[in-house]
C-alpha cells in the first residue's frame, strides 16, 4: 500500500483537569472511507479539531502524504487538502447556497470587491454538480432542508481540490445526527461515490450506520486509539465492546451505597407526557430511586428531561409530584415543587460564571438567605459555608467567583443550589459528570447516593451508558421520541452494555 | 468553537420569511390609506410631496445605519458625526465667518470626516474590543466637541447659493436633497446586493463564527462597514446645514435614534443577519407619514409623541411575536 492519505501519531492535548487526547495514532489510506467511533469524551471532536487546526496540539505529529504538517487554521487545512464538515449550523443561514460554497475563496466571483453573481452561480454549481445535487445555487441557505444543507456543506469542502493536487481528504463529524432515514440513505450514497476521488472520515454516533459506510473503523476511548476493526462482517457488538472496554473492579459507582427502593406511592408520575420530540412518555420514580433516560443522539431524552423541569413546551400529558399535579408547567412551578435541575450546558446554563459561589447556590432559593427581603449576610454565611463542608466544595472561600474552580467543584454548587432550602424532593441530572475528570465523576456519584438515601429521586441522563448502568435502579431505553422498554437494573443484576444497544438502536 | 451545544432542528419555512418581509411595506399602504381616508389635506400631491422631502435626512442617515445594524452591531455616533460634519462644511464653504468658498470640496471633506470618524469607532471596536455602543457614544460626543470648539460661539451662516440651493431648488416637484437621498438609498442597495462588503456586512450578523470558520478575516469589512455609515452620517450632516443656511452643533439631534427605529420599524433586525436598506427605505416613510398623519388627522401636538412612541414598540412586537421561544432571553 502507499503511503497514508494521513496519519497522526502520538497527538496529546490536555485541557485543564482533562486529558482530551493521550497519544492518539491514526492512519488514513487513501480513497477509503474511515470510521471514528468512541463514546463521549474518548477524544474525537477535539482530533478532528486537530486534524483542521482549530485545536494545536501539545505533543505529536499530524503527516499529510507522509510529510510532517502543522496545522495552525482552518485555511492551513485546506491548503494541505483537508477539510470538514461540521456538524450542522456551520453555514450562514441568510447567505445564498452559493456564496456559502465559496465562502473566504470566491476566486472569480468576486472582482475587486464587486460580486458577479453569474459567475458565482456557474462555481457553485460546478459544485453540486460534482455531488449531483439539484439545489438551486441561489437559494437562500436557511431556506433549504437539513439534507440539502448538508450537501452545500459537502460541496464547499470540495472546493478544496482547488487548492492542492492531491484528493482530499473529507471529515464528515456527526453528519447524521439531523437527518430523516432517507436523507441518511442518500448522504451514504453520496459518501461511496465521494470515495472514488476523496478521502474519508466518518464520525457518527450511531455504530450501524458507521460499519454500513465504513470499509475500517477505528475506535477511540480515553484519548487513545484502542483498536481497529475491519467493517466486512463486523457487528455493533464488537465495536461496543472496545468503547466501553473492560469496567474497573473498583467500587467507582458507590454501588454498595445504593438504597434498596421501597415500593410506595411513586416521588415523581409522568402520564402521557408530549412535546416537539417526544411522545406519550409515561413513566414513576419511587424515592430514593435512581432512574436513567438513555437513548442515541436524537431520542428525545435531552427534551424529556427539560420538560420535567417545564424548560421545554409540552402538548399533552400530565406531571405529578407526590400525587399532585403540577398545573401549567413552568420552571418556577417546578422549582416550588421541589424539583432541582442540573443542566447539561454548565458554563451556559448552570452558573452565572463571574459571580460568587455563594450567590450561585442561593441563586434559586433566595428564601434560604433572605431576613425579610433583605440578605441576611450572616445567614447567608452559615449556610453556604456549612454546604461547602459538606459536599467537601475545594474553594478558596464562598466569595470567589465560581467560574475560578475546577468543573467538579462548580457542578457540586450547583448541586448545593437545590439541596440549600433542604426542599428538593426530585433532582434532573442532565449529563452532571460531562467534562469532569474521574475523581470528580466519583465524589458526583458518592453525592448521588447520599440524597437517594434520604429518599430524594433522580432521573439521570448519563454521560455514557457505563455511567447510566451503575448508577441507575431502573433504565429508561427512548428511541425516536418515545420509551422503546424499561429494564430493571439492581445491584448483582445489572444488564450489559450491550442489552442495552441492542434497544437504542 | 465550543459549540458541543446541540442545535434543534429550527426550520424555517420559506412562506415564513417572506410574509415576515411583507410586513412593513404593507403597513405602509395600510397607514398610508387609512389616513388618506381622514384627510383630505393628507392626500394632496403637496403634502405627499412634503413627507418624502420630509424624509430626506433621515433616509440617508437610515442608509448609513442599517449596514451597522445588519451586523449585529449599533451606532450611536450619527448626531455627533452630524454636528461635526455641519460645522466643517459651514466653515468651508462661503459663510459669514471666513473667507473659504471650497464648494464642493468643503462638501467632500464633511463626508471624508464622516468616514475618519466611523473608521475610529469601528477601530476601538475591533481592536481595543470596545462593544460598538461604547465605541460609538463615545464617538459621537467627541463629534460635538469637536463641532463645539469649531463654532466657537459664532454661528456660521452660509451664503453659498449651491449649498442652500440644495433644500430650496425643486426638481420634479421634489428638492435637491430628496434626489439626493433617493441616490443614497441606490446606492446602498448597489453595495448591500453586488459588493463583498455588503454581503459580507449581511454575514456577519447571520454567522460571523462561520465566516471565520471559512477563513475569512472579519475585522477590515467591520472598520469598513463602520466608515461607510460614518460617510452617510457626514452627508447628513451637510443635508440639514443646506436646510437651515447655518452650521449647528445640534444638527444631528435625535436622528440617531430616529434612524435605529425607522430601520427596526422597517423589518431590520438589531441583532443583525436580516433587513436591510429596502426595508430602511420603507421604514423611513412609515416614520415619515405617520408623523406627518397624526398632524394632519388633527392629534394634538402634545399627545404625538408619545402616540408614536407606542406605534413603534408595537411594530417592534408584532415583528417578533413568530419568533418568540420558550425561555428566550432578551436584552
Amino acid at each position: 500500500m502507499s503511503v497514508p492519505a494521513l496519519e497522526v501519531r502520538g497527538l496529546v492535548k490536555h485541557y485543564p483537569g482533562v486529558k482530551a487526547l493521550d497519544g492518539v495514532d491514526l492512519v488514513v489510506r487513501r480513497n477509503e472511507v474511515l470510521g471514528l467511533a468512541g463514546e463521549n469524551g474518548a477524544g474525537k471532536s477535539t482530533l478532528l479539531k486537530a486534524l483542521v487546526g482549530l485545536v494545536a496540539p501539545d505533543a505529536g505529529s499530524i503527516h499529510v502524504r507522509g510529510e510532517p504538517v502543522r496545522l495552525r487554521s482552518v485555511v492551513d487545512a485546506a491548503d494541505h487538502g483537508i477539510g470538514m464538515v461540521f456538524q450542522e449550523q456551520s453555514l450562514v443561514p441568510n447567505l445564498t447556497a452559493a456564496e456559502n460554497i465559496v465562502l473566504g475563496s470566491e476566486g472569480p466571483a468576486v472582482r475587486r470587491g464587486v460580486y458577479r453573481w453569474e459567475v458565482m452561480r456557474r462555481l457553485a454549481q460546478e459544485q453540486l454538480d460534482k455531488i449531483g445535487s439539484r439545489i438551486d445555487p441561489l437559494a437562500r441557505t436557511d431556506s433549504l432542508s437539513f439534507a440539502d444543507r448538508q450537501m452545500v456543506e459537502i460541496a464547499k469542502v470540495l472546493r478544496i481540490e482547488e487548492r492542492t493536487q492531491h484528493p482530499p481528504v473529507v471529515i464528515l463529524d456527526e453528519p447524521t445526527s439531523v437527518l430523516e432515514p432517507k436523507e441518511i440513505d442518500t448522504l451514504f450514497a453520496q459518501i461511496r461515490r465521494l470515495r472514488e476521488f476523496a478521502t474519508v472520515i466518518f464520525v457518527s454516533h450511531r455504530l450501524d450506520e458507521v460499519l454500513d459506510v465504513c470499509d475500517r473503523v477505528t475506535v477511540l476511548r480515553g484519548g487513545r486509539s484502542v483498536g481497529e476493526v475491519a467493517t466486512a462482517g463486523a457487528v455493533p457488538r464488537e465495536l461496543h465492546r472496545m468503547m466501553i472496554g473492560s469496567t474497573g473492579s473498583d467500587d467507582h459507582y458507590h454501588e454498595n451505597a445504593a438504597t434498596t427502593v421501597v415500593s410506595e406511592e411513586p416521588r415523581l408520575s409522568v402520564r402521557g407526557l408530549s412535546g416537539a420530540t417526544f411522545r406519550d412518555i409515561s413513566f414513576d420514580v419511587a424515592r430514593g430511586e435512581i432512574v436513567a433516560i438513555v437513548g442515541v443522539h436524537g431520542s428525545g431524552r435531552e427534551d424529556v428531561c427539560r420538560a420535567l423541569f417545564g424548560a421545554e413546551p409540552t402538548t399533552a400529558g400530565e406531571i405529578r409530584m407526590d400525587g399532585r399535579t403540577i398545573e401549567l408547567p413552568s420552571t418556577r412551578a417546578a422549582c416550588a415543587a421541589g424539583i432541582g435541575y442540573v443542566p447539561a450546558e454548565r458554563k451556559i446554563e448552570g452558573m452565572v460564571g463571574p459571580m460568587s459561589v455563594a450567590e450561585n447556590m442561593t441563586l434559586a432559593k433566595q428564601r434560604a438567605r433572605l431576613a425579610g427581603p433583605f440578605v441576611a449576610p450572616r445567614k447567608q454565611a452559615t449556610l453556604v459555608d456549612s454546604w461547602i463542608r459538606r459536599l467537601s466544595i475545594r474553594t478558596p472561600g464562598r466569595d470567589t467567583p465560581i467560574q475560578r474552580l475546577s468543573g467538579g467543584n462548580q457542578q457540586k454548587v450547583i448541586l448545593a443550589r437545590w439541596l440549600v432550602a433542604g426542599d428538593v424532593r426530585l433532582l434532573l441530572l442532565d449529563h452532571p459528570t460531562r467534562g469532569l475528570d474521574i475523581g470528580a465523576r466519583s465524589e458526583v456519584y458518592r453525592l448521588m447516593r447520599e440524597l437517594a438515601a434520604t429518599g430524594v429521586a433522580t432521573v439521570l441522563l448519563g454521560d455514557s451508558l457505563e455511567e447510566a448502568i451503575g448508577m441507575a435502579d431502573r433504565i429508561l431505553v427512548m428511541t425516536d421520541g418515545r420509551v422503546a422498554t424499561e429494564v430493571a437494573c439492581p445491584n448483582g443484576g445489572k444488564p450489559s452494555p450491550l442489552d442495552l444497544v441492542k434497544e437504542m438502536v | 468553537m465550543t459549540s458541543e451545544v446541540v442545535n434543534a432542528p429550527r426550520r424555517q419555512s420559506r412562506r415564513g420569511a417572506s410574509f415576515r418581509d411583507a410586513g412593513p411595506p404593507v403597513a405602509l399602504i395600510v397607514v398610508f390609506l387609512v389616513f388618506a381616508a381622514l384627510s383630505p389635506q393628507f392626500r394632496s400631491l403637496d403634502n405627499v410631496a412634503n413627507i418624502v422631502d420630509a424624509a430626506a435626512v433621515l433616509a440617508v442617515v437610515t442608509c448609513g445605519i442599517t449596514f451597522v445594524l445588519m451586523m449585529g452591531s449599533i451606532d450611536l455616533s450619527a448626531a455627533g458625526v452630524m454636528g461635526a460634519s455641519a460645522l466643517t462644511v459651514s466653515l468651508l464653504v462661503a459663510n459669514n465667518r471666513n473667507d473659504n468658498d471650497f464648494g464642493l470640496l468643503g462638501i467632500a471633506v464633511a463626508v471624508l470626516l464622516g468616514c475618519a470618524f466611523g473608521c475610529l469607532s469601528g477601530l476601538a471596536l475591533v481592536l481595543l474590543k470596545v462593544p460598538s455602543f461604547m465605541a460609538t457614544l463615545g464617538m459621537s460626543a467627541v463629534g460635538l466637541g469637536v463641532a463645539t470648539l469649531m463654532f466657537a460661539g459664532v454661528q456660521p451662516n452660509i451664503s453659498d447659493t449651491m449649498v442652500k440651493g440644495l433644500a430650496i431648488e425643486r426638481f420634479l416637484g421634489l428638492s435637491y436633497l430628496t434626489w439626493i437621498a433617493a441616490g443614497c438609498v441606490l446606492v446602498g442597495w448597489l453595495v448591500q446586493r453586488y459588493t463583498r462588503l455588503g454581503r459580507y456586512a449581511f454575514a456577519i450578523g447571520g454567522a460571523e463564527e462561520v465566516l471565520a470558520l471559512s477563513g475569512v478575516k472579519v475585522k477590515p469589512y467591520k472598520v469598513a462597514v463602520f466608515t461607510l455609515a460614518g460617510a452617510f452620517y457626514g452627508l447628513a450632516g451637510v443635508m440639514v446645514t443646506s436646510q437651515l443656511g447655518a452650521g449647528l452643533v445640534q444638527a444631528g439631534d435625535g436622528y440617531d435614534f430616529s434612524a435605529i427605529t425607522a430601520a427596526v420599524v422597517g423589518g431590520t433586525l438589531l441583532t443583525g443577519g436580516r433587513g436591510g436598506i429596502g426595508h430602511s427605505a420603507v421604514g423611513v416613510l412609515l416614520v415619515m407619514v405617520l408623523t406627518n398623519g397624526l398632524v394632519q388627522v388633527g392629534v394634538s401636538p402634545y399627545w404625538q409623541g408619545g402616540v408614536e412612541g407606542l406605534i413603534v414598540v408595537a411594530a417592534v412586537a408584532a415583528a417578533v411575536i413568530p419568533q418568540r421561544r420558550r425561555n428566550q432571553v432578551v436584552k
